[in-house]
C-alpha cells in the first residue's frame, strides 16, 4: 500500500472512532442529548466500546479468509486503544455521574450487582493490553509471551458482553446482535486455523 | 391524618404556561410552514407526526383548574415535551420514544369505566361524567420512576377518594385493582414483551384513600396526551412510578391483594408496595439516587426521598410494617 494511502486510511479511522466522542461532546455543549443525557452518555460509551472491541477482533479472521487484506493490521491497535478509551469513558460515566465519586456506593456496586462487577472485570482485562500496546512493550514481552496477553481480548469482550446481558431489563433483546457477532468471531479462530491446518497437510499428502 | 405544609415556593421558579405553549405553538408554525414550502423529501406520515406527535383530537383542550394545597412546591417542572416524549407506556412499544409515537391509535372516546367487584352494585361511568364529578385540581407531583429517573409534573385532576365514594365499596373491600384499556389490534406493540396483558395495578384502599392519590385527566393544564394514559389514570407519587395505571378501563375492589403486572413479571424486582425507598435497592441498581429527566448531564443526579419526599402526608400508612420485606 501506497504511504499516502495509508495516511488517509489511517485519518479516516480516526475520525470514524472519534465520531461518537465528538457527538457526544457536541450534544453535552448544545444541550441535545435527550432527556435523560446520562443515560445517553452511558450507552453511547458503552456500545462504542462493544463496537470497536468487536472490530479490531474481526481483524484477523478476515486477514486469514482474505490474504489481501493483510494489511488490515495496521489498524488493530488503533481500533484496540479506542475500545479501551470508550470504555475508559464509559467507566468514568459510572464513578462521576452514578456514584458521585462516593468510594463506598462504588464498592458497594461492584460487590452487589453482578453487572458492574463483570464490566469492572472487562475494564481490568483490558487496561494491561491498553499499557503493552506500544512496540516497545511488543520487543520487551518477546512476540510469543505478548501474543499470548493479548489473548485476553477474547475474555475481555465475553465479559462486555455479558454485561450488557446483564444490564438490560428481562426480555429485551437489543444485545443480540452484538452477542451473535463476537459468538461468530469466537468460533472464527479455532474453525479457520483447523481449516489452515488441513490445507496445508493436502500437498504433503500428495 | 397530617398534612404537611408546603415550603413556599416563589411562582418565578415555574415555567409560564404561555412560555412552553409558544414554544409548541412555533414548532408547529414551523413544520407547517414548511410543509407549504413543500419538504417533499417528507414522508406524509412522518410529517403528520412532527405535526402532532401522537397527540390525539383531544389533547390540547384547556381544563378548567382550581389551585390544591396538596401541589408541591419548590422544583422546576419538568418540560412539557419531556413529559410527553420521554415514557414507559409498553402496549405502545418498549422504547422511550415510541408512546409518543404510537399511542395515538388509542381510542379515547367513547370511554367508559366499569367499577365491580365487592360494590353495593356495579355501575359504569362515562368519562365526561367522571371529569365533571369534582373541580379538577392542579396538582404538581415528583414523579419518580424504579428505573432511577424522575420527573416533576404538574398534573391535573382530583383525589382518587372522591371517586371511591361514588363508587360504593363493601366494608370487607381491603384492595382496589386498576386494569388498563387492552385492543392488541389497537395496541400492535404488545408483542415486544412477555407481559401478560391487560395491565394490572393495584393499591391498599387506605393508599387509595389517601388524598394524595389523584385520579387524573390532565397535565399542564390540558387533557391528557395519550402516551401519558388518557383520558384517566392514577397518580400516586410517593410509589415507583409503574404503580400508576394508565388508561384505566375497570376499577374493581377486592377483598385479596390483586395480581400486579411488574409484580407478576419479576416479584424480585418489583414489589406490591413499591413506596419509593433509598435504602431498599434494586437488585440491578441503587435506589438511593435518581437523575432527574430533562437537565444537563452534570446537573441531574440527586438524592431520592423517602416516600418520595411525600413522608408526612403517607407514612402512618405503614406503620409497623418491614419495608425491606414488603417493599
Amino acid at each position: 500500500m501506497k504511504r499516502s494511502t495509508l495516511i488517509l486510511l489511517k485519518t479516516l479511522v480516526w475520525l470514524a472512532c472519534l465520531s461518537p466522542a465528538a457527538w457526544l461532546v457536541w450534544g453535552a455543549v448544545t444541550n441535545n442529548l435527550g432527556p435523560d443525557p446520562t443515560a445517553t452518555i452511558t450507552f453511547t460509551t458503552g456500545l462504542s466500546t462493544l463496537r470497536l472491541l468487536t472490530i479490531s477482533l474481526a481483524i484477523t479472521p478476515v486477514r486469514l479468509l482474505l490474504p489481501q487484506l493483510n494489511w488490515l493490521i495496521k489498524f488493530r491497535r488503533l481500533l484496540g486503544l479506542f475500545a479501551f478509551f470508550y470504555a475508559s469513558m464509559h467507566l468514568m460515566t459510572w464513578v462521576a455521574l452514578y456514584t458521585g465519586f462516593d468510594l463506598n456506593a462504588m464498592s458497594a456496586d461492584i460487590v452487589k450487582r453482578r453487572y458492574i462487577t463483570v464490566g469492572m472485570a472487562a475494564w481490568l482485562l483490558l487496561l494491561p493490553l491498553a499499557a503493552t500496546s506500544t512496540s516497545w512493550a511488543i520487543r520487551k514481552l518477546g512476540g510469543k509471551r505478548w501474543n499470548r496477553l493479548h489473548k485476553l481480548v477474547y475474555v475481555a469482550a465475553v465479559c462486555g458482553v455479558v454485561h450488557y446481558w446483564w444490564q438490560v431489563k428481562t426480555g429485551v433483546l437489543t444485545p443480540m446482535t452484538i452477542t451473535i457477532v463476537v459468538g461468530v468471531l469466537l468460533l472464527a479462530r479455532p474453525v479457520l486455523a483447523l481449516a489452515q491446518r488441513r490445507r496445508k497437510r493436502v500437498p504433503a499428502a500428495v | 391524618m397530617l398534612i404537611g405544609k408546603p415550603p413556599d415556593v416563589p411562582s418565578s421558579a415555574i415555567t409560564p404556561r404561555d412560555k412552553y405553549l409558544n414554544r409548541r405553538r412555533f414548532l408547529r408554525n414551523a413544520v407547517s410552514s414548511a410543509a407549504a414550502a413543500g419538504v417533499a423529501a417528507l414522508g406524509a406520515e412522518r410529517l403528520a407526526q412532527v405535526i402532532s406527535p401522537g397527540i390525539s383530537a383531544f389533547a390540547d383542550t384547556r381544563l378548567q383548574t382550581v389551585k390544591s394545597p396538596l401541589t408541591t412546591t419548590g422544583e422546576q417542572l419538568t418540560s412539557f415535551e419531556d413529559v410527553t416524549h420521554y415514557n414507559n407506556y409498553y402496549e405502545f412499544g418498549v422504547d422511550k420514544s415510541d408512546p409518543a409515537k404510537n399511542a395515538g391509535a388509542l381510542p379515547t372516546r367513547p370511554w367508559t369505566v366499569r367499577v365491580d367487584g365487592l360494590v353495593n352494585k356495579p355501575k359504569t361511568f362515562d368519562i365526561d361524567t367522571l371529569l365533571k364529578l369534582r373541580p379538577l385540581e392542579d396538582r404538581v407531583y415528583r414523579h419518580r420512576c424504579v428505573e432511577a429517573w424522575s420527573m416533576v409534573i404538574p398534573w391535573v385532576g382530583y383525589s382518587l377518594s372522591a371517586f371511591i365514594n361514588q363508587c360504593e365499596p363493601l366494608s370487607n373491600a381491603r384492595y382496589v385493582q386498576f386494569l388498563s384499556y387492552y385492543n392488541s389490534s389497537v395496541e400492535k406493540w404488545t408483542s415486544e414483551s412477555n407481559i401478560d396483558w391487560p395491565y394490572s395495578e393495584g393499591l391498599r384502599m387506605d393508599e387509595a384513600m389517601n388524598p394524595l392519590t389523584l385520579l387524573t385527566f390532565g397535565l399542564y393544564g390540558e387533557v391528557l396526551p395519550n402516551q401519558n394514559g388518557a383520558p384517566v389514570r392514577i397518580v400516586v407519587p410517593w410509589k415507583y412510578g409503574f404503580k400508576s395505571a394508565k388508561s384505566i378501563v375497570t376499577v374493581r375492589f377486592l377483598d385479596h391483594q390483586p395480581p400486579t403486572t411488574w409484580n407478576e413479571q419479576n416479584s424480585h424486582e418489583y414489589g406490591f408496595y413499591s413506596n419509593v425507598n433509598p435504602y431498599v435497592d434494586h437488585p440491578r441498581w441503587s435506589q438511593k439516587v435518581e437523575r432527574r429527566i430533562g437537565l444537563p448531564f452534570y446537573a441531574q443526579r440527586r438524592a431520592t426521598l423517602m416516600y418520595n419526599g411525600y413522608g408526612d402526608q403517607v407514612a402512618s400508612l405503614y406503620n409497623g410494617m418491614d419495608l425491606r420485606k414488603d417493599f
